[in-house]
């Protein structure tokens, strides 16, 4: 990190979004400004970060000119007026070019908004660009983006977890100050922990899924990746909801999260009562797991304890079959939801020519605008549903699912949340596991069980091991995503208080590398 | 095309024994779409009735319409289907153009309405078809294929595709196998479409047109050697969209199927398409080599729970249905079952009741419809319904007979003004100036001037040869071009001939 980035940093890109909000409000900083430092360090930084697929200076700046003119007119404003974000390519936006990390999406500008796009409009951000993924969310590395790699901020030579590490990279490098990112199967938390940020996947149904590529409808949520606990439940306030467009969309009031967020960070949570997952990284189940891994999450557990928690080990034998259950759901769905992806009406279409008939152009623009993971993952959906295999594959895996969500309701009637580390590793080498899809997928093992079940999980950053961020994941039952505020704040502010600083204060020395 | 050889009909049954199965489409009348607020009108311009849900563009969802449930639940009240306490919607997979998501989603082993019967009446004899499910779907677009001779992909230039139809709500009611309706077979599968069509209008959830696709169906055949133990392989012949259509397909394919079974070939089980020009099936594709659909539940949306107090309202709230109705009438009127059969099957009946409701009475109302109306329609190769005469110029027309202003005679020229647009029967009359001649001077003149053509007849009359009279009435009529009415000219004639 060269000097010069390191002093732009110090004004606007350092703040967290809770204090940018009121210096916006207070009319100390400009809208303008505030972008402006953002699109600064997107230039100066994200051709080596490659956080982004798409920006637009211009309309970001000209929107928080809007916003700016409005404020002094003496206007209306959203409550998140004039704050820059960043969200993942796979929230649909109008006008703005989307793809899902996908060559069969290059150049579509959707006619609509998503919901989430459409509520972060309403509250007023400007939005700074959409950041890379892995193809059509299918990944833990962001790898699998058919445009670039990204790099983690921590050590440009490790990836940023996926497959939202597009937007943990941009936010972990101050190249916003919050994003969007989307969960299928732990693609909000896993890069949040690899980056050192917070991130939280909702319960299933608590944001709108209208608008999001689907990847696999009974397991994708979208949700807040932010570099404080605040910040997250701040954006996934102004995220959530019920929403009339999604019918899996829960129509109940979203639980106080900014208010759940503050309390936790008085640090007392006496009379909580915390599980720690026994199946995940404890007692005869820690291969695969780093040491130092384990170690963080462990002086985190015994840090909750400290603030008054009663902590106990819980077992949860099913969450041993999540992964394979996990990798069968999902790539049935997505075999089925991929399939509009035809050349016909949007998007990339080969060998329109007169010499192929239509079964071959479909053909050949699916061979030529998916990767080898999305196809991987097609030909698994398309074999899992298939006639005759349907019950051994498919019906099998969503029995496992209904075990581990009664797992998941024994658990919560004898404790409030449940722990276990967010991540088995931490950020591993660009390329290490690119030829090993097993190994890929078991980076998932931890976040799996929430997915499955569709209840909430937060990761909260709780440490370094060899110099990278540790996070630990904290779930609630469904519809109580306020427990994890509570949880992931108290230990936050715990851990800052005992380090004198952020987590992501260390980011600067450990990037000096690069 | 190859021609087939074909068996004559009547030896069809000779030896074999057919066993039919309709799946029939209602397209429903719901103001918007099954899965989206777009509107449903027929006949807007391509692609205008659209938005991203139902062009599948990414990152839409579908939210199921009530309507299209409520009228779905209707239905198969109407039918005595059970009603699923928790059904869900499942996709079917497959790639095609007009299917914009590369799934359409319909139910799967979890419709909306299970089981019930549809009794039809054919010749006299009642039929029971046994309903197998009525489930919830959506429509798909329509492919256009332009350029080439034969508007089929095949040799096309290039294919447009209209999204204006994609998402529209449609209803599958599937029959179990019938077996036993023998060489009625073409006319119970007629009968039992005719009789759904009109269920489904009666409940008012779909115009059900035919022609315009509003109601589509498909026709399952089988043949066996009569007395054998187990059904044959059957065909299913798609592209059935009128109700005579649904007659000739499945004579058609008994034709077809007995010369194959006769020459020891074996059917294949395979898609057949019914042309409407020749009355005659082609293969279509065969469905041993078929997709496999890879049905999985819908995860975009939630299951239907229909409330068990929200069905026993709908079901209080079913109008009077066909059969009911049927029955109410051929009392009311005094009528045969078989001539309420020919009203039903001339699609007449709705117009008779609606002529009676206009002040004619029932008889003339089903002289009128059944006669000469009838034989217009088929003339004009229209439905009785679609002809230019209303229900209450119907009426309008028996009331000018009765009164005496017409006769039947007359009554065929109004007729002929109403169906040419002349506005109502009352101003047919006056304009051509058809009304029955009362005794007014021409009339007179007339009657007077017969009586002095004929001195021999009026002394054959007054010697008490009263029938003699009759050709004194033919010589006014004569002159008066039928206008008179002869009972006023006989009785003109007596007062004149006799009293003097």
């Amino acid at each position: 990190m060269t000097a010069t980035s390191r002093a732009v940093r110090t004004d606007l890109t350092t703040l967290d979004v809770a204090t940018l909000q009121q210096s916006l409000a207070a009319g100390e900083v400009s809208a303008v400004e505030v972008t402006r430092a953002h699109l600064d360090r997107i230039a100066a930084d994200d051709g080596r970060l490659g956080s982004y697929l798409h920006v637009d200076p211009e309309a970001a700046l000209a929107s928080a000119a809007e916003v700016d003119r409005v404020r002094s007119a003496g206007g209306e404003l959203g409550p998140l007026a004039g704050v820059p974000i960043a969200l993942k390519d796979v929230v649909v936006t109008e006008g703005v070019p989307t793809t899902s990390g996908s060559k069969i999406l290059d150049g579509w500008r959707p006619p609509y908004d998503a919901t989430v796009a459409a509520r972060l409009k309403a509250a007023g951000t400007v939005l700074l660009g959409k950041t890379n993924m892995d193809e059509f969310a299918m990944g833990s590395s962001t790898e699998n983006s058919a445009y670039r790699a990204t790099r983690n901020p921590w050590d440009l030579d490790r990836i940023p977890g996926g497959s939202s590490g597009g937007s943990s990279a941009a936010v972990a490098g101050h190249l916003a100050p919050w994003a969007i990112g989307t969960d299928t199967g732990g693609s909000i938390r896993q890069p949040a922990a690899l980056t050192g940020l917070v991130g939280h996947k909702p319960t299933y149904g608590g944001v709108s899924r209208y608008g999001l590529i689907a990847f696999s409808s009974s397991l994708d949520q979208a949700g807040p990746m932010a570099r404080t606990v605040l910040d997250a439940a701040l954006l996934h306030e102004a995220i959530g909801g019920h929403d009339p467009r999604d019918s899996t969309s829960i129509d109940a009031p979203v639980p106080g999260l900014v208010a759940a967020a503050r309390d936790g960070a008085r640090g007392d949570l006496s009379g909580l009562k915390v599980g720690v997952v026994t199946e995940l990284g404890g007692e005869g189940h820690r291969e695969g797991y780093g040491a130092g891994v384990l170690e963080r999450v462990a002086e985190a557990v015994a840090l909750l304890t400290e603030l008054g928690a009663a902590v106990r080990p819980v077992s949860c034998p099913s969450f041993d079959l999540a992964l394979a259950a996990y990798y069968l759901i999902a790539p049935s769905e997505a075999s089925s939801n991929l399939a509009r992806f035809d050349g016909v009406r949007f998007g990339l279409r080969v060998g329109d020519d007169g010499s192929h008939d239509l079964d071959e152009v479909m053909a050949l623009t699916r061979e030529q605008g998916f990767g080898a993971e999305v196809k991987r993952r097609i030909i698994l959906g398309t074999y899992a549903l298939s006639s005759g295999y349907y019950e051994a594959y498919y019906g099998q895996a969503q029995k496992v699912r209904t075990l581990i969500t009664r797992e998941f309701s024994a658990a919560y009637a004898d404790v409030d949340v449940l722990v276990s580390p967010t991540s088995p590793t931490v950020a591993w080498p660009i390329g290490a596991r690119v030829d090993d899809p097993i190994a890929m997928y078991a980076a998932d093992l931890c976040t799996l069980p929430a997915s499955l079940a569709g209840v909430p999980a937060i990761s909260v950053p709780c440490g370094l091991s060899e110099g990278l961020p540790v996070g630990l994941q904290v779930m609630a039952p469904a519809l109580a995503d306020d427990r994890c505020y509570r949880v992931a704040a108290a230990l936050e502010a715990a851990q800052d208080a005992a380090r004198g600083h952020r987590l992501l204060d260390e980011l600067s020395t450990a990037a000096g590398a690069a | 095309m190859s021609t087939d050889r074909l068996v004559d009909y009547d030896e069809v049954t000779t030896r074999y024994e057919p066993v039919i199965g309709l799946e029939t489409h209602v397209e429903l009348g719901t103001a918007s779409k099954m899965f989206c607020g777009c509107s449903t009108t027929f006949g807007a311009e391509p692609n205008t009735q659209t938005c991203p849900v139902c062009l599948g563009l990414p990152g839409s969802l579908p939210v199921a319409n009530a309507a299209a449930v409520e009228a779905t639940i209707q239905i198969g009240l109407a039918l005595g289907s059970e009603i699923a306490p928790w059904c869900r919607f499942a996709r079917k997979n497959y790639f095609y153009p007009d299917i914009p998501k590369g799934f359409q989603t319909s139910q799967y082993d979890e419709p909306l309405c299970v089981g019930g019967h549809l009794d039809v009446d054919v010749e006299g004899q009642t039929y029971r078809v046994e309903i197998e499910r009525v489930h919830l779907e959506e429509d798909t677009g329509k492919n256009l294929h332009v350029g080439g001779s034969t508007g089929r992909i095949h040799g096309a230039d290039h294919s447009l595709v209209d999204y204006n139809r994609a998402g529209i709500p449609l209803v599958e009611i599937v029959t179990r196998p019938v077996p036993g309706a023998g060489a009625k077979a073409p006319e119970v599968a007629r009968a039992y479409v005719t009789e759904l069509r009109e269920i489904v209008q009666t409940l008012g959830v779909s115009d059900v047109r035919m022609e315009q696709g509003s109601l589509r169906c498909d026709v399952n055949i089988s043949l066996n050697p009569v007395g054998a133990p187990e059904w044959g392989t059957r065909t299913e012949t798609k592209n059935v969209n009128s109700l005579r259509s649904v007659e000739r397909a499945v004579r058609f394919e008994m034709r077809r199927q007995a010369a194959r079974l006769d020459e020891g070939d074996r059917i294949v089980q395979e898609t057949r398409h019914f042309h409407e020009d020749t009355g005659t099936t082609s293969s279509g594709r065969s469905k041993e080599e078929a997709t496999d659909y890879r049905y999985f539940p819908e995860p975009d949306l939630v299951p239907i729970a229909a409330d068990a107090d929200w069905i026993e309202q709908l079901r209080a709230g079913l109008p009077e249905l066909p059969a009911a109705r049927r029955t109410r009438l051929q009392q009311e009127w005094g009528i045969s079952a078989t001539e309420m059969t020919w009203l039903a099957n001339a699609g007449a009946l709705g117009l008779v009741e609606e002529t009676v409701a206009a002040g004619a009475n029932p008889a003339d109302a089903r002289k009128w419809w059944l006669g000469d109306l009838a034989r217009r329609a088929t003339e004009a190769g229209t439905d009785l319904a679609e002809l230019a005469i209303t229900p209450a110029q119907v009426a309008e027309l028996a009331r000018l007979i009765t009164e005496g202003t017409i006769n039947d005679k007359l009554a065929r020229q109004v007729l002929d003004g109403v169906l040419a647009g002349e506005g109502d029967p009352a101003k047919v009359v006056e304009a051509h100036g058809l009304a029955v001649l009362g005794e007014s001077d021409e009339l007179v003149a007339a009657v007077d001037a017969a009586i002095a053509g004929a001195p021999d007849v009026v002394a054959k009359v007054q010697s008490g040869k009263v029938q003699a009279l009759g050709a004194l009435v033919g010589a006014v009529m004569k002159t008066t071009r039928g206008k008179a009415d002869a009972a006023t000219v006989r009785r003109m004639l007596e007062e004149r001939v006799l009293s003097s």
